[in-house]
């Protein structure tokens, strides 16, 4: 049902009127998005403007005020089993990683596999490896989270996320946290993983990624969508104001 | 150079020596010397050795009570401490109701509270669901026929004591869940778990670590409060004790002996969790 109504089954998300109020805070005013199958969208905008709050109510992090979300034709409704469906389906990737610090590497990809997924200990062990290979630090398995770098910590919340076999993977300001000498390796894998065709919506500063990964670039401000466009036009042609004074600001 | 720190070193050690004598655990040594006293009068004295011999039939009371007891609580405590987070209306208000009422009464109060009005009020609710339930269970059936005095004041004790630690350990258990960092839960929850799977895997391995500490000092609180089941009249240490003092006469001695087996399990007890802090403090992931 929910399929049908958000026409064809190319789009993975697809957000209409989008509210989110905190008491009296607006922090989403009406965001209305639609993100295809194996595309990525980077949404940028200045502190406050909703970005976070967009990407939290996709997963249901946050429940909306009002508007409706599809996920990969499955509307999000408030009845929790559904919730948990959904959100096995959507990978999140937090700005303070958010690693379970009493368990290893290993066990934190494993664990949301045998008890979501219902994997047996043998198979989930496997994905984990192969998750952790894929990003690139196999050989951290059996390390804690403590006793890891934070883009080591961030490549392994990333395997996380992916050995649950999700179909979008949402990222806020993923490399935010990092020392600077950390930010490429996790934007690394990132690429990878765009250019393997892994539908994205990442909330990030980093413009370079922007401009190598995005299908598209949203900007918003203020709780609203201010321009969408492609990266080249979007960088190249900005067409309001308030996107020129943003680009003018973070790309000095 | 030499010559100065010469001349002034006789002063500055002994400063050091008033010093390092200061920091002595002198309360330990006179504790020890009030011991080996006692163990001294235990070989010696007839009587003390009368008196510890009365106290031992007590001893596995004691001991019993506050296991079982304790055990209890812990269960309660993480029930009622779950209820304290939950976002349910109906359940964090129950669970604030236990815990405030338990924190506004007096043990002993709410020990012959329990005994003498909730245990026979619990019966004659019972008593009363038996015979509404008559025409389907028969006239006499077990709920009707179920009395107070079913529940021996042993019973009782350990049931007055184990509610009234669990309001403790639902605090104990509250604070140790909310100091977990919110996206701790929110990533569990991202990974598709449910509420309880989140807290079963992810919050409380946590939590617990780190009200380890606070529980291993309850347990040797829960130690001491065993002693008010006396006031029930169940045979622990104490209440041989009492009953020794009273045909005996012999205070001094009797109440000597009583703090002195205390004192061992109590400080043996508070020596062991302390290894257990150090050992968790240790391996620092506990963060
Ligand atoms: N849990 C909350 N309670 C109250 N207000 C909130 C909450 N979360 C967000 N807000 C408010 O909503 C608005 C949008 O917040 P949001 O985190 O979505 O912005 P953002 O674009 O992600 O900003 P940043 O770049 O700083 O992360 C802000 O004004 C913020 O203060
Ligand atoms: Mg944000």
């Amino acid at each position: 049902m929910g399929a049908a109504a958000n026409g064809n089954g190319q789009d993975m998300i697809v957000i209409r009127n989008l509210v989110k109020r905190f008491g009296h805070v607006e922090a989403v005013n009406g965001v209305s998005l639609t993100v295809a199958r194996g595309q990525v969208v980077v949404i940028i905008g200045p502190s406050g403007s909703g970005k976070s709050t967009v990407l939290r109510c996709i997963n249901h992090l946050e429940t909306p005020t009002s508007g409706e979300i599809w996920v990969d034709g499955m509307k999000l409704t408030h009845n929790h089993k559904d919730i948990n469906a959904i959100r096995a389906e959507v990978g999140m990737v937090f700005q303070q990683f958010n690693l379970f610090p009493h368990l290893t590497a290993l066990e934190n990809i494993t664990l949301a596999q045998k008890v979501v997924r219902r994997r047996d200990a043998r198979e989930a062990d496997r994905i984990a490896r192969a998750q952790l290979e894929r990003v690139g630090i196999p050989e951290k398995a059996d390390a804690y989270p403590g006793q890891l770098s934070g883009g080591q910590q961030q490549r392994v919340a990333i395997a996380r996320a992916l050995a649950m076999n999700p179909k979008v993977m949402l990222f806020d300001e993923p490399t935010s946290a990092l020392d600077p000498e950390m930010i490429k390796e996790v934007l690394d894998v990132m690429l990878e993983l765009a250019r393997e065709g892994m539908t994205m919506v990442v909330v990030t500063h980093e413009m370079g990624f922007a401009r190598n990964a995005a299908n598209e670039i949203v900007f918003m401000d203020k709780g609203l969508i201010v321009e969408q466009n492609t990266p080249d036009e979007f960088f190249a042609n900005p067409r309001e104001s308030r996107t020129r004074a943003f680009l003018s600001q973070i790309l000095r | 150079m030499a010559a100065v720190s010469s001349t002034s070193s006789p002063s500055s050690a002994q400063g050091n020596f008033v010093g390092r004598l200061a920091q002595l655990p002198w309360w330990l040594l006179l504790l020890v010397l009030a011991g080996v006293t006692l163990l001294y009068q235990f070989l010696t004295n007839e009587l003390y050795t009368v008196i510890l011999d009365k106290l031992a039939r007590g001893i596995m009371t004691t001991i019993f009570v506050t296991l079982v007891a304790f055990s209890s609580a812990i269960v309660i405590g993480l029930i009622a401490g779950l209820g304290r987070v939950s976002k349910n209306p109906v359940i964090y208000n129950l669970a604030t109701l236990y815990v405030q009422v338990i924190r506004g009464l007096p043990i002993l109060v709410w020990i012959f509270y329990v005994a003498f009005v909730l245990t026979p009020a619990f019966f004659t609710l019972t008593n009363a669901l038996g015979d509404a339930l008559s025409p389907l269970l028969g006239a006499d059936n077990f709920l009707s026929k179920a009395n107070t005095q079913d529940v021996t004041l042993l019973g009782r004790a350990i049931i007055a004591l184990a509610f009234a630690y669990g309001g403790f350990e639902a605090e104990t258990f509250r604070a140790g869940i909310q100091s977990i960092g919110r996206g701790q839960m929110e990533a569990a929850r991202s990974l598709g778990m449910s509420y309880f799977q989140a807290m079963r895997y992810v919050i409380l391995p946590q939590a617990v670590r780190r009200v380890l500490p606070p529980l291993g000092n309850d347990f040797i609180a829960m130690l001491k409060d065993s002693s008010l089941v006396s006031v029930l009249g169940v045979r622990d240490i104490t209440q041989e004790a009492r009953l020794y003092v009273a045909a005996s006469f012999r205070y001094p001695e009797t109440y000597n002996t009583l703090a002195f087996v205390y004192l061992s399990m109590t400080i043996v007890l508070s020596l062991i969790v302390k290894g257990v802090e150090a050992r968790l403090g240790k391996d620092g992931r506990g963060s």
